[in-house]
C-alpha cells in the first residue's frame, strides 16, 4: 500500500496505477461467482428448502402433499422422541475424536519430524483408504469383527472378556469405525502444523531445562494446536452426523441422529420430523464448534 | 541449591579428546581445549570446519563420539541438555512465538521450578536494553531485539557456560557492530563464560578474549587476537585471520638473530624470534598493511620486492593497492589516506618495502608453493 502511495506521490508513473486500479476492484468478484453459484444453487437454497419442510403440517404425507402451517411443535416433538439417538450421536463424536485425537497426534509427530526419507510413502499410506469408498471400507470391518472373523477368535484365546462374547453389533465396534474412518481427517491437519514447526524450537527448550514432558506441553502441543483444532473440528462434525457405522457395525441400540434422519426421509417419509432432526443437529454442531473454537483460541493466547 | 548449581561459580570448561563423526565424514577431531572461566572464547572458522558442531556438542545436542566434555571436574558428557548447566543463543535466535518476550525470558526459571522469576525478568530485560517489550510477541520484533530477547533468554539462567551460534549472522552490519560491543559489555557485566561461534574474524577479534581458529575438524592456533594476528602459526591461520603476502621460500643460514631466506631469487631476512621454522622450506609473511609503497630509493634498514601496481580499491580509510611481483604473484598493500602520499596510478611501477621485524616465517610442506586461501562466506572490509 505504501508503495503504490510512494508511486503515486512521484507523478511520473501515477496514470500506470490508476489504470490498473479499476480492474483490481471487479476481478475478485468474477473469480467469487462460480463457486458463489454453486453454493447458492445446492446448499442455500436446499437449505431453506429443508427448513421450510421442517415447519410444514406433521399430518400430511408425500402421496397427499405437505401444507405449510408454521409448526414450530415439530421441533420439540422430533428431539424429545429421539434424544438418546441425539446424545449418541455427541456422544459417539466425541470419543472418535478423542481417540482419534490419541491414535493420530503420535502418528503425525512420527511423520512430520522423525520419517526422513519415508515421509511421502508413510502419507500416502495415510491416504490410501480414500482410493476405495467408505461403504466398501466399513463392509470390510463387518467381516473383521465378524463373530468367526480372526479378531474375535485371539481374543477369545486369549480370553479377553468380550459383551455377549462378540465385537460386532457393539458400541466399541461403531467407535471402532468411525475411528478408522476419520483418522486421516486428523492426521493430516496435524501434519500440516506439526510439519511447519521448527525443530530448533524444540532443542531451545531442552537447553532452557525443559524435560522431555515440558517439551511437548509447553512447546509442540501449543505450536500444533491449529492443527488440533483443524483435526478435531474435521473428526467430530462429520462423525456426528455418520450413520454409515452405527447401521453396518451397530444394531438399533448404537443408533445415531443419522440413522433417524435417513430412516424418517427414505423409509418412513416423514420429511417435516427429518427435516427438523437435521436443523437441530446443525444448529447443535454449530453451538458446540463455536464454543470450542471460542476456547481452544483463548488457550492459544495463554 | 539451584543458586549453587548455576550461579556465577562457574568453573573451567575442558574438551578432552572430543571426536564427533557423521558416517565417514569427521565433523571435529580429537579435539583438546580449555576455556578458563570467565574468558570470553570464540571458535572462528569457515563452514563446515566443526565449530558449530563443538558448540552443540557442549550443549548437550549432539553426542561426541569419542572424548569427554567437563566442567571443572565434573564430565557432563553424559547429561542430557535439560540438565546441562549450559544455555544457547541459537543462530536465528529460536524464540518461542507462542509466548510473549517476558514468557520466553522466564522459560527456563519457570522450567527449573523458580515461583517469584518477574522480577529477575525485568532485570534481564533492563541488562539487554529491552525494558517495557515483555509483553510483545517476538514476531513484533526486529531481528536485533529478537538478538537481545535471545541473549536475556539464556542469561536469566546464570549458565556456567553461555554458548553464542553465530548469534550475529543475521544482522545488518551496522547492527553487528553496535552487538559486537553491546555483548562484550554484557559478558564484562555478568563475568560468565562466553562461547562464541562465529565465522567473521573481525567479530571473533574484536570480542574475544582467546580465538580458536578451526579447520577440518581441528584447531590450527589458539590465543590472544593481537599475537595470533601479529604473529600466527600456519599459514591458514596468516590468511584466514586476516590477509598476509606470503612468500615460499627456503632458509639458507643464520646471521647472529636473523635467518636468511631465499625466495623467487631474492634475499631477505627475518628474525629467529619470528620464525615458527628454523630451516628448510618456509613461507616468509607480511601484513598488508605493514608493507608500504614507494617510487623512490627504500629507506634504509628495509627489505623490498619492486612490481607493477595492477588494482587500487579506494576504501575510505585506506586505499588497497594489488601490486604484481617479479614471480607473477600479487602482493596486497594497504596505504593509509592520511593525505601524506599522493595516490599511486595502476600499472605504475613501484617498490612495496617493510622491516624484517614485521615479516614472520611459517613452516611450508616442502611441495606446497601456493598459500592455502581461506574459503571465507564473507569478505568482512
Amino acid at each position: 500500500m505504501s508503495a503504490l502511495g510512494h508511486v503515486a506521490a512521484g507523478g511520473g508513473s501515477a496514470a500506470q496505477v490508476k489504470l490498473e486500479k479499476p480492474r483490481k476492484k471487479w476481478l475478485p468478484y468474477l473469480l467469487l461467482l462460480p463457486g458463489g453459484l454453486w453454493l447458492i444453487i445446492f446448499f442455500a437454497v436446499p437449505s431453506v428448502q429443508l427448513f421450510a419442510t421442517s415447519l410444514y403440517d406433521p399430518n400430511g404425507s408425500l402421496e397427499e402433499g405437505y401444507a405449510m402451517t408454521w409448526q414450530f411443535g415439530n421441533y420439540p416433538d422430533a428431539v424429545s422422541a429421539y434424544l438418546p439417538q441425539f446424545g449418541r450421536s455427541i456422544g459417539y463424536a466425541a470419543l472418535t475424536t478423542l481417540f482419534s485425537l490419541l491414535l493420530g497426534y503420535p502418528l503425525a509427530y512420527a511423520i512430520a519430524l522423525k520419517s526422513g526419507r519415508w515421509k511421502n510413502i508413510l502419507l500416502i499410506c495415510v491416504i490410501a483408504p480414500f482410493f476405495t469408498t467408505f461403504l466398501i471400507r466399513t463392509l470390510a470391518w463387518k467381516v473383521i469383527l465378524s463373530d468367526n472373523g480372526t479378531v474375535v477368535s485371539v481374543l477369545n484365546a486369549l480370553h479377553v472378556p468380550l459383551p455377549d462374547g462378540r465385537l460386532l453389533a457393539t458400541t466399541p465396534a461403531v467407535i471402532a469405525g468411525l475411528v478408522y474412518n476419520f483418522l486421516p481427517f486428523m492426521v493430516l491437519p496435524l501434519y500440516a502444523s506439526l510439519e511447519k514447526l521448527d525443530p530448533r524450537l524444540i532443542e531451545a527448550a531442552g537447553d532452557l531445562y525443559a524435560r522431555p514432558v515440558a517439551r511437548f506441553t509447553r512447546v509442540v502441543l501449543p505450536l500444533s494446536m491449529p492443527g488440533v483444532v483443524a483435526g478435531t473440528l474435521l473428526t467430530f462434525i462429520p462423525a456426528a452426523g455418520d450413520y454409515i457405522n452405527a447401521e453396518l457395525l451397530g444394531t438399533s441400540r448404537q443408533y445415531m441422529i443419522g440413522n433417524v434422519i435417513q430412516s424418517k426421509f427414505l423409509k418412513v417419509g416423514d420429511y417435516p420430523a427429518a427435516a427438523a432432526l437435521s436443523f437441530t443437529l446443525m444448529a447443535a454442531i454449530l453451538v458446540l464448534v463455536f464454543v470450542y473454537v471460542r476456547r481452544a483460541g483463548t488457550d492459544e493466547v495463554l | 541449591m539451584i543458586e549453587q548449581q548455576h550461579g556465577a561459580s562457574g568453573a573451567d570448561l575442558r574438551l578432552d579428546g572430543v571426536t564427533k563423526r557423521f558416517g565417514a565424514f569427521t565433523a571435529v577431531d580429537d579435539l583438546t581445549l580449555t576455556v578458563p572461566r570467565g574468558s570470553f572464547f570464540a571458535l572462528l572458522g569457515a563452514s563446515g570446519c566443526g565449530k558449530t558442531t563443538t558448540l552443540r556438542m557442549i550443549a548437550g545436542l549432539e553426542e561426541p563420539t569419542a572424548g569427554r566434555v567437563l566442567l571443572g571436574d565434573r564430565d557432563v558428557t553424559p547429561l542430557r541438555p535439560y540438565k546441562r548447566p549450559v544455555n544457547t543463543v541459537f543462530q536465528s535466535y529460536a524464540l518461542f512465538p507462542h509466548l510473549t518476550v517476558a514468557d520466553n525470558v522466564a522459560f527456563g526459571l519457570r522450567r527449573r521450578g523458580v515461583k517469584k522469576y518477574a522480577d529477575q525478568v525485568e532485570q534481564m530485560l533492563h541488562l539487554v536494553e529491552m525494558d517495557g517489550f515483555g509483553k510483545r510477541k517476538p514476531s513484533q520484533l526486529s531481528g536485533g531485539q529478537q538478538q537481545r530477547v535471545a541473549l536475556a533468554r539464556a542469561l536469566i539462567n546464570q549458565p556456567q557456560v553461555l554458548l553464542l551460534d553465530e548469534p550475529l549472522g543475521a544482522l545488518d552490519l551496522k547492527l553487528r557492530r553496535q552487538m559486537q560491543v553491546e555483548l562484550k559489555r554484557i559478558q564484562t557485566e555478568v563475568g560468565i563464560t562466553f562461547v562464541h561461534v562465529t565465522h567473521d574474524q573481525e567479530e571473533a577479534m574484536t570480542m574475544a578474549d582467546t580465538v580458536a581458529v578451526m579447520n577440518a575438524g581441528r584447531i590450527e592456533q589458539l590465543g590472544a587476537p593481537v599475537e595470533m594476528y601479529d604473529f600466527p602459526g600456519t599459514a591458514f591461520v596468516a590468511n584466514f585471520l586476516g590477509q598476509s603476502n606470503l612468500f615460499a621460500g627456503d632458509v639458507r643460514g643464520r646471521s647472529g638473530a636473523d635467518l636468511l631466506v631465499e625466495a623467487y631469487g631474492g634475499r631477505y631476512t627475518v628474525p629467529a624470534a619470528r620464525a615458527r621454522a628454523t630451516g628448510g622450506t618456509v613461507w616468509l609473511g607480511v601484513r598488508p598493511e605493514k608493507m608500504h609503497l614507494t617510487t623512490q630509493a627504500v629507506p634504509d634498514g628495509h627489505q623490498s620486492v619492486t612490481g607493477i601496481i595492477t588494482d587500487s580499491s579506494y576504501t575510505g580509510v585506506s586505499t588497497q593497492y594489488l601490486v604484481r611481483a617479479p614471480w607473477g604473484d600479487e602482493l596486497t598493500v594497504f596505504v593509509p589516506n592520511s593525505g601524506v602520499a599522493a595516490p599511486l596510478a595502476v600499472a605504475s611501477e613501484v617498490t612495496a618495502y617493510w622491516r624484517p621485524e614485521h615479516a614472520f616465517l611459517l613452516p611450508r610442506p616442502a611441495g606446497e608453493t601456493h598459500a592455502p586461501v581461506a574459503a571465507r562466506e564473507e569478505v568482512t572490509a
